[in-house]
């Protein structure tokens, strides 16, 4: 799936490990395509319209699922990003309908009435060990949410982070996303990386089972505007 | 009813002349009031239109292919009523029906000519029962405001089959699956139109890719040649739909960088050569939605001819305006007579982006680049759209490429990684000061500065341009 900008992610990635010299190598994953737990470090799962989402869905659970599993068991890292946060979760239902997630992340997401949940959005995070920051470990993301989905975390799970502004996972609970080791899923998008890239060279560090302060610092002049501006949309 | 509705349009008139001499250009105020006095207005003044009216929506393209439909109707001696500020919703319609009644209720025009927002198609046929429908393109566009692409589908397709465009002549891009797919099961006559010529495939689909499953059975398409972001030649290998054999066809396309473009157009009346003064594939596509509308209104191959090749870029659409560098440098400005081209290319969307900066990419050298990225209500608060467009395409091309608008440093970091050398980037968020400084990094008139701005970030534009008398005003 890939809509929303999910390019945008990936480009961050390969440009940030480029910079660095760390080899970086995409493969995609389509439908009836197989998935190999131990081929990658990173798993990406973007977003897409309810149509292509549930021709995704089948298919993960399908020819996926179990890779999905073997990967997060052996804690690579896994980031859904909007319909991949959901899909990562137990089900996604929509009326009578449900659909079947992977159920990496303890969560359900229910489509309601009510309005979709959109805006600019920004959420605190607290990643503990292997965070890159030096000044803390709570940090600001900041994105785009537009999501019609509400999703709702069971007793296993731990929120990625706590909504500062916007809606998060159901516009009522506070919080945003879903973290289960270096399983992640989260509504922001905008995308995600580009706004965020201290948040990129965590997961870079964490696919690389290094500490962030390993990682070569690079000229984020640029990178910093942005993530400042897109905080300033949030109205932060 | 004519009587109890005359007070209600000198009210909205009145309206839209005080909002006008507040300054601003707002040429939906009068209709929105006409319609709150009469939520039928449109209606009735449109039932007044000898000829009927005609529609055309799109994701992109609709006010370039309406403007185009403008100069080949009214050379076939068609007086129009064309809501030609691009205001494409119910109160720009109601305001151009209003414009055109005189106080005694009569109508000058015979046809109505209107370019319609994609969400307003549905309401506004019910109201108009256009006699044609043209129906150009749909790309993601907009997410926050328009929801999934296939609700604009779906919204579509019960107008077109069973709602109030069942009975209307529908003319669509055989190129465009999802449009295409419209044109199935009505009663009512479809005509289409589309590229034939091997020397444009592409390699892959973009990016920015859209309809890439069969609308009827979910399979993936396969495209045996891809034009433009998901337009192309297409057939479902699970259900057989296959593009259909569209009846106005360009050939033998030539692209000449951003500012001409040619091709050879046939259609049932014959076959004519089309030299646009417009560039891109994306002008080439317009100019044959215009061709398939005026074909289906049985206008003449020598006026269709005439009307594309006679069409100038609308409103900051490929516009072209000369700024004065004494100007953009203030009071304190150095040499005399300095000039320079600037050249206005609406960004919206990354497939409408692609075709641009693919356009761009045709002209050889560096470029000196404005891009001015907005995030308002009309421009969709969400810029993510900005990394699903092609900006690699500049990589190595850039000379200067200015940022500006509210979201700069994040078109800024695009730049970046697309591959543009980020010390050939500069943020400067206020328009003004971002287009003194970009026209001033060199005083040339034949390199021009090319501007790239999102919806309202052209208005601003404009508007500054006219304001300095560099560009002529849209309201006059």
């Amino acid at each position: 799936m890939n809509i929303y900008a999910d390019r945008g992610n990936l480009l961050v990635l390969a440009h940030r490990c480029a910079w660095r010299g760390i080899g970086f190598e995409l493969s995609s994953s389509g439908i009836g395509e197989p998935l190999y737990p131990d081929a990658h470090d990173l798993f990406y799962l973007g977003g897409g319209q309810d149509r292509d989402q549930r021709l995704c869905a089948e298919d993960l659970i399908e020819t996926k699922r179990s890779a999905l599993h073997g990967a997060a068991a052996r804690e690579a890292v896994v980031l859904g990003v909007c319909g991949g946060y959901q899909l990562l979760g137990h089900s996604y239902s929509l009326g009578a309908d449900e659909i079947p997630g992977v159920g990496l992340l303890d969560v359900r997401t229910v489509r309601e009435d009510g309005p979709r949940l959109i805006g600019n959005i920004a959420i605190e995070v607290s990643l503990g060990d292997g965070s890159p920051a030096t000044d803390g470990n709570d940090r600001i993301l900041a994105g785009f949410e537009n999501h019609g989905g509400r999703t709702y975390l069971g007793p296993d799970a731990r929120a990625l982070g706590r909504v500062v502004k916007g809606h998060g996972n159901d516009g009522r609970s506070g919080f945003e996303g879903v973290r289960n080791g270096n399983t992640i899923g989260t509504y922001l998008h905008g995308p995600l990386l580009p706004k965020n890239a201290w948040f990129a060279d965590w997961l870079i560090a964490t696919s690389l089972r290094i500490e962030g302060s390993e990682l070569a610092a690079l000229d984020d002049g640029l990178e910093k505007a942005a993530h400042l501006s897109a905080r300033h949309a949030a109205g932060l | 009813m004519a009587g109890l509705l005359a007070p209600k349009l000198a009210l909205a008139r009145a309206v839209g002349a005080v909002s006008r001499l507040r300054g601003g250009g707002a040429s939906s105020a009068p209709g929105k009031v006409l319609m709150r006095l009469d939520p039928s207005a449109i209606g009735k003044l449109g039932g007044r239109l000898q000829r009927g009216s005609v529609l055309v929506s799109a994701t992109n393209g609709k006010t370039t292919t309406t403007t185009m439909l403008a100069e080949i109707l009214e050379r076939a001696g068609l007086s129009l009523v064309h809501n030609q500020t691009g205001a494409n919703m119910a109160g720009g319609i109601a305001s151009s029906l209003l414009a055109a009644t005189d106080s005694r209720g009569r109508i000058s025009g015979e046809l109505g000519l209107f370019e319609v927002d994609e969400l307003w198609l549905d309401s506004l046929a019910a109201q108009l029962r256009p006699r044609a429908v043209l129906l150009g393109n749909l790309f993601r566009d907009q997410l926050d405001r328009y929801g999934e692409l296939e609700t604009i589908v779906d919204r579509w397709a019960a107008a077109v089959r069973t709602g109030p465009a069942r009975d209307s002549m529908l003319v669509l891009n055989a190129d465009d699956p999802v449009i295409a797919d419209l044109g199935r099961e009505r009663d009512a006559p479809v005509l289409y139109f589309g590229i034939e010529d091997d020397s444009l495939a592409l390699e892959g689909m973009a990016h920015a890719a859209d309809a890439k499953h069969c609308r009827r059975c979910g399979a993936p398409y396969v495209f045996e040649a891809v034009y433009l972001g998901h337009l192309g030649h297409y057939h479902c290998p699970s259900c057989g739909q296959a593009r259909p054999v569209p009846t106005v066809i360009a050939t033998h396309v030539t692209l000449q960088g951003v500012q001409t473009a040619s091709f050879t157009l046939q259609t049932p009346a014959g076959e004519a050569e089309v030299a646009l003064s417009l560039p891109g594939l994306y002008n080439v596509y317009n100019a044959l939605a215009a061709a398939a509308l005026a074909t289906a209104l049985e206008v003449g191959l020598p006026e269709i001819v005439a009307g594309l090749q006679g069409t100038k870029a609308a409103f900051g659409r490929a516009e072209t305006v000369t700024l004065d560098l004494e100007l953009t440098r203030g009071a304190a400005g150095g040499q005399k007579s300095n000039q320079r081209d600037l050249q206005i290319m609406l960004v919206k969307n990354p497939a409408g982006a692609n075709e641009v900066l693919r356009t761009l990419a045709l002209e050889p050298g560096e470029h000196d680049l404005l891009g001015v990225l907005n995030d308002k209500i009309a421009d969709g608060r969400d810029v993510s759209w900005i990394w699903d467009a092609d900006f690699e395409l500049l990589a190595g091309r850039v000379r200067r490429a200015t940022c500006s608008g509210t979201r700069a440093p994040e078109l800024a970091l695009r730049l970046k990684y697309a591959g543009i050398d980020p010390a050939h980037i500069r943020v400067q968020e206020d328009l003004e000061s971002a287009l003194r400084e970009a026209a001033g990094d060199r005083s040339d008139p034949h390199a021009p500065l090319y501007a790239l701005p999102t919806y309202t970030a052209m208005l601003a534009m404009r508007e500054l341009l006219v304001a300095r008398g560099e560009a002529r005003s849209a309201w006059s």
